[in-house]
């Protein structure tokens, strides 16, 4: 068993440390680019058109049919049950005037994903 | 109200019940209908939900009893007057179709003619066929000229829709489960809109009741530019929601509109209307 030299040591300590940070740094600037991503899609009138019921963020002219979405984290603090309920409102509420998004195809899994990402910020 | 709509939705899920086992009853479901309105809008007055939206909304009535001054229907009511008393190629006329045509009928639509559900619309078209001319299309233009006035001959006398049979009352069931039903990609039933969230705003549209909705058509619309009958709106709600509409004065409609109006009985024809 040949001993690393302790140059080599440091070196590859430091492209693994490196190596995590770009990890981390590219997981940031993703993201970032979801949540901007999941605000465009989920005010889109033909995609999520959250704002024809939830005032939301500072979209323009909201209706008033569902809560302002508001305090996310706070009221959602697992965010795959904030995901479930954009998903399939009609899971906890059959009669719910929210469309469910997932179960009836009107947003794919990554857009759903991405506007996730984004409401969890309000 | 809100239990005779999760109870028609649940007969809905389980589907192909037998009709008589729901035990509709319109005379109670007429009672609810009204009940939940007038406690939801306890500012309105019963006859003046047949004002839609602006029963319930005084910016927009401002707006609207201006345009009311100068009425867009207007031209569409002489043209129907003139189509009135045009007679056809073999010399008859509608007033032979309908005898009591300028005292007001309207109110009477839909009815049970012992064999199916019958629209104002549709009778229109069948007396032209009876006297050799072509029929109109449903939605818009002549059609809807002649509707309005009628309709306008109407103002005044309370909507009276009967449902005198066990085989008028599949009908009206039928109606009532269209009403009820989710639908669409985006999931809406009729009831969601106008029942559940009458009075609130979807993006900047405030919703109507729909009690009182059907006493005013056929309607001038702005964004129509022009008069359309009741089945052109009820294609636009459907469309809205992305799901199919069903043609104009087909079964699903007519036993929708039979529904509707049961639950307007009592209002006063205002037709033809203005709205946005
Ligand atoms: C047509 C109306 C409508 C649309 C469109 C709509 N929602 Fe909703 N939403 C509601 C209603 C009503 C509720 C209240 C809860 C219920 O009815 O189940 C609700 C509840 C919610 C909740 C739960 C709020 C809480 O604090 O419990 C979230 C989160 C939510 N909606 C997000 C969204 C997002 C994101 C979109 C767009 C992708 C959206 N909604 C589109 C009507 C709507
Ligand atoms: C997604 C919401 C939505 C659904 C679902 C919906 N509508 Fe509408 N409807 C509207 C809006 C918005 C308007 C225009 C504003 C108003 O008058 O309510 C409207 C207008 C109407 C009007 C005209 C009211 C007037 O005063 O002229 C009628 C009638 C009507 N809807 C019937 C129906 C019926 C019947 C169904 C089901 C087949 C239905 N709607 C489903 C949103 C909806």
């Amino acid at each position: 068993m040949e001993k690393p030299t302790p140059n080599a040591l440091t070196a590859s300590a430091m492209a693994t440390l490196l190596g995590g940070m770009a990890l981390l740094a590219s997981a940031g600037a993703s993201a970032a680019s979801m949540v901007e991503e999941g605000k465009q899609i989920a005010e889109d009138r033909r995609k999520g058109n959250c704002l024809a019921c939830h005032a939301m963020g500072d979209g323009q002219l909201p209706g008033n049919i569902g809560p302002p979405l508001v305090a996310m984290k706070a009221r959602f603090p697992d965010e795959s049950a904030l995901r479930a309920q954009i998903a399939d409102a009609t899971q906890k509420n059959p009669n719910t005037m929210m469309p469910p998004f997932g179960r009836h195809n009107v947003l794919t899994d990554e857009e759903i994903d991405k506007i996730t990402a984004y409401v969890h910020t309000l | 109200m809100r239990k005779i709509i999760a109870a028609t939705l649940a007969a809905g899920l389980v589907g192909g019940l037998p009709l008589a086992a729901q035990a509709t009853n319109p005379q109670q479901d007429l009672k609810e209908f009204r009940a939940y309105f007038m406690e939801r809008f306890p500012d309105t007055q019963f006859q003046d939900f047949s004002n839609g939206v602006y029963s319930i909304d005084a910016p927009s009535r401002a707006q609207w009893e201006s345009i009311e001054e100068f009425p867009p229907y207007e031209l569409a009511v002489d043209d129907g007057r003139e189509m009135w008393n045009t007679p056809f190629g073999n010399g008859k006329t509608y007033a032979d179709c309908f005898p009591d045509g300028e005292d007001g009928i309207r109110q009477n639509y839909p009815y049970w003619n012992g064999n199916t559900v019958k629209t104002l619309e549709q009778e229109i078209n069948e007396c032209r066929e009876t006297n050799g001319e072509k029929p109109l299309g449903w939605k818009k233009g002549k059609i809807a000229a002649l509707s309005a006035y009628l309709a306008y001959q109407s103002r005044g006398k309370p909507i009276d829709v009967k449902v005198p049979n066990d085989a008028a009352l599949e009908w009206y069931e039928q109606g009532k489960q269209h009403f009820y039903s989710k639908r669409g990609q985006l999931n809406f039933s009729c009831a969601n809109c106008h029942v559940d969230s009458a009075g609130m705003l979807i993006r900047a549209d405030k919703l109507s009741p729909a009690l009182g909705h059907v006493t005013h058509f056929p309607v001038f619309r702005s964004k129509w530019g022009e008069l359309g009958t009741l089945h052109r709106r009820y294609g636009g709600c459907n469309k809205q929601v992305r799901a199919k509409p069903f043609p104009a004065q087909s079964d699903e409609y007519r036993a929708l509109e039979y529904f509707h109006t049961y639950m307007s009985n009592g209002i006063e024809v205002n037709g033809p209307g203005a709205r946005k």
